[in-house]
């Protein structure tokens, strides 16, 4: 009875009984969704584009973060912070395309026509690569990011709710980020070839597509993905290595949202992030607290039952 | 020609279903269990016994657990770990809440757990598959490990949360200890031998009958298996079932036999990750390869870790950490470059080799 109590009728009264801090839950799980959507952007470019699960995805956020926060630092001690934070903007991306390159050669040519399953072991071998790589490199400290994102916070709704500025301003690089990669896919041309190698490889390459170049620059562009994510979550947390668990958080918003949508990682990740937090705050003592750890999978396994494809998945058809 | 198939008659139906119908294959086999039976607790060092066969010989029941599901019935699944800490912690309930029960059921019935669980989480794999249950079996990580931290139940209500087990004798008070801390190492390896050979004898015939031939089946292509009569529900739920059994036993041996205590850090998602590589590396459907993966990705990392010192190099302990995490990403990457099929094609083609030795060609 208390249980039930517990589950159905006490959480129900807090939410109506102060209203304004369930808004105040719900829009930081709303921004904590707009994050896991970040890292979740980069494997569904991947997937779509090669059929790779690239499970180092979350090590590519935090080795492209490193990077970043390294050579910032380097670089201020010689000129303007903006000019140093520009100059290592580009170097890192620099960085990410090389790193793309290489993985491209080294580990998804000769892996060409191999079962999905290996492939996938392959990022798993990537991602342990690239995190000893980035700790050798950088060392294995928690660095501070400061990149000039407000850390102010707002009070909306009668001064009752409390919003945090870099949240909304995260909020607004993860729009425009889908809005630029949306143009880039269907405007320019290399954005159609890529379309053309999502819908069909061996179509694509028949009409003159080089399979391998779309790959490094999808790649390319993941790594890009992965930099600003880093960039979001590094100035949130600081960056230290438990940056790439966050990719784990990534794989429930991918299987809600579809593994080829990429509205779908943005949706996704809103439901799983609000999703989480309201479960936490009002359910969590219910079941003796930390529900977080698992409630996004639980979440995402419940909704495969009722569509197996996710939220925008394509519907996958079948023939012997 | 040291290893010869040729002149070898079969001359009844019985020899000719037999585990290994090349008697030379077959007296290496017997060989090889009569030595690491009799002479390996004779001649091995407590260092070789505790550290290394017997953590070796755990998780390659794992590994067969995880190669059953994936290897033979083509589910992939990330989960392994918390299947095995699902045996763990129902091992160590029954032992401690029915006295009873000897050890040995104990273990068994902390595997039948870790297969309930396993069917539970395997229900998804009816509707989804690849990559979406290979997430779905993380929930499987994450759900069940937060479970056992979190209720104190499974625990005994232990303040500390990590309840250290107890020495058990073989059967009720007969036999000599096998478990806990004051176990003769002799005793425990020879325990977890025990089991990794029933368990290997069984993965092996299961893969050769009627089941297995259907788990294969599912493998290659479900859609035609369900057409030409294999039911997909019971197949599959009974790959999730008998992989989870393999990996709660493997769990449960892991606690009672090598680190003695019921600890939540040995189940967590690493471990998964490593089984997955074993099974990689070793050969998917190979119950050799599971030994021969295990083997290597357990004794890889302490093979690194002093190499540089027999080379007189002195190293930090965190730059050799790093190196460790960067080689041994690169190695799985070299292995399935080179060899997709593991350790086991290896093997395979070791015995190609012999086989027309002297002659190359």
């Amino acid at each position: 009875m208390e249980l039930l109590n517990a589950l159905l009728v006490s959480p129900f009264a807090e939410i109506f009984g102060n209203p304004y801090f369930f808004m105040e839950v719900l829009i930081n799980g709303l921004m904590a969704g707009v994050m896991y959507s970040l890292v979740a952007l980069g494997f569904v470019l991947i997937f779509k584009a090669s059929g790779v699960f690239n499970f180092s995805q979350g090590v590519m956020v935090l080795f492209a973060a490193l990077n970043f926060v390294g050579l910032m630092d380097a670089l201020s001690a010689y000129m303007n912070p903006v000019f140093a934070i520009a100059l290592a903007g580009a170097l890192t991306v620099l960085i990410m395309l090389g790193v793309s390159l290489v993985i491209e050669r080294v580990v998804l040519r000769p892996l060409v026509n191999q079962a999905h399953i290996i492939l996938f072991m392959a990022t798993i071998g990537v991602a342990y690569f690239l995190e000893g790589l980035g700790e050798m490199i950088w060392g294995s400290d928690v660095r501070p990011l400061h990149v000039g994102i407000p850390d102010d916070v707002w009070f909306i709704f009668n001064e009752q709710v409390m919003v945090q500025q870099s949240d909304l301003f995260a909020a607004a690089v993860a729009g425009g980020l889908v809005l630029t990669l949306a143009l880039f896919f269907h405007y320019t041309r290399t954005g159609r070839a890529l379309r053309a190698v999502a819908d069909d490889h061996a179509a694509a390459m028949s009409i003159g597509i080089p399979l391998n170049h779309i790959w490094v620059i999808v790649w390319g562009v993941a790594g890009f993905v992965a930099l600003v994510a880093g960039i979001m979550w590094g100035s949130k947390l600081g960056v230290q290595f438990s940056l790439s668990i966050i990719a784990l958080k990534a794989l429930p918003v991918l299987i809600l949202g579809g593994f080829t949508s990429i509205p779908g990682a943005i949706v996704g990740g809103l439901i799983i992030g609000s999703g989480e937090k309201i479960a936490e705050v009002y359910w969590g003592s219910a079941f003796g607290g930390a529900i977080e750890e698992w409630f996004a999978y639980v979440l995402a396994l419940a909704f495969l039952y009722f569509r197996p494809q996710g939220l925008f998945g394509e519907k996958i058809i079948e023939r012997v | 020609m040291i290893y010869r198939e040729a002149g070898q008659f079969k001359t009844s139906y019985a020899a000719d279903q037999a585990l290994l119908t090349i008697p030379m294959d077959r007296w290496f086999v017997m060989g090889l269990v009569a030595f690491a039976v009799i002479v390996m607790p004779i001649i091995g060092s407590d260092y070789w016994l505790g550290s290394i066969m017997i953590p070796v010989l755990i998780l390659t029941i794992a590994a067969m657990g995880l190669n059953i599901l994936t290897g033979y019935a083509g589910q992939l699944s990330l989960g392994s770990g918390a299947f095995m800490a699902a045996g763990a912690y129902m091992a160590y309930k029954v032992a401690t809440n029915l006295p009873w029960v000897p050890v040995p059921f104990a273990i068994l019935l902390g595997g039948c757990s870790a297969a309930l669980a396993g069917i539970v989480f395997g229900l998804p794999s009816l509707r989804i598959k690849g990559f979406y249950l290979a997430v779905a079996t993380l929930a499987a990580q994450f759900f069940l490990l937060w479970l056992f931290t979190h209720v104190d139940w499974f625990v005994n209500y232990s303040i500390s949360g990590v309840p250290s087990i107890a020495d058990y004798h073989l059967l009720w008070d007969w036999g000599p200890l096998v478990t806990g801390a004051d176990a003769s190492v002799e005793a425990r390896y020879l325990f977890v031998l025990g089991f990794a050979i029933l368990l290997a004898l069984g993965a092996r015939n299961m893969a050769r009958c009627k089941i297995g031939r259907s788990w294969m089946a599912i493998r290659d292509m479900d859609i035609a298996a369900e057409i030409i009569g294999i039911r997909p529900l019971t197949t599959k739920l009974s790959a999730f079932a008998i992989s989870s059994f393999y990996c709660g036993i493997a769990g449960a041996l892991w606690a009672f036999c090598y680190i003695n205590t019921v600890e939540p850090s040995a189940y967590d998602i690493s471990v998964s990750f490593n089984i997955l590589f074993m099974v990689i590396v070793g050969g998917l459907g190979s119950i050799l390869g599971s030994f021969l993966g295990a083997a290597f990705i357990f004794l890889l990392p302490i093979l690194l870790n002093n190499a540089p010192t027999w080379f007189g190099i002195e190293l930090p302990a965190d730059l050799l950490s790093e190196i460790e995490l960067m080689l041994f990403g690169a190695m799985i990457i070299f292995f399935l470059i080179v060899e997709p099929h593991g350790l086991a094609r290896l093997w395979q083609i070791g015995k190609e080799k012999l086989r027309r030795w002297p002659f190359p060609y």
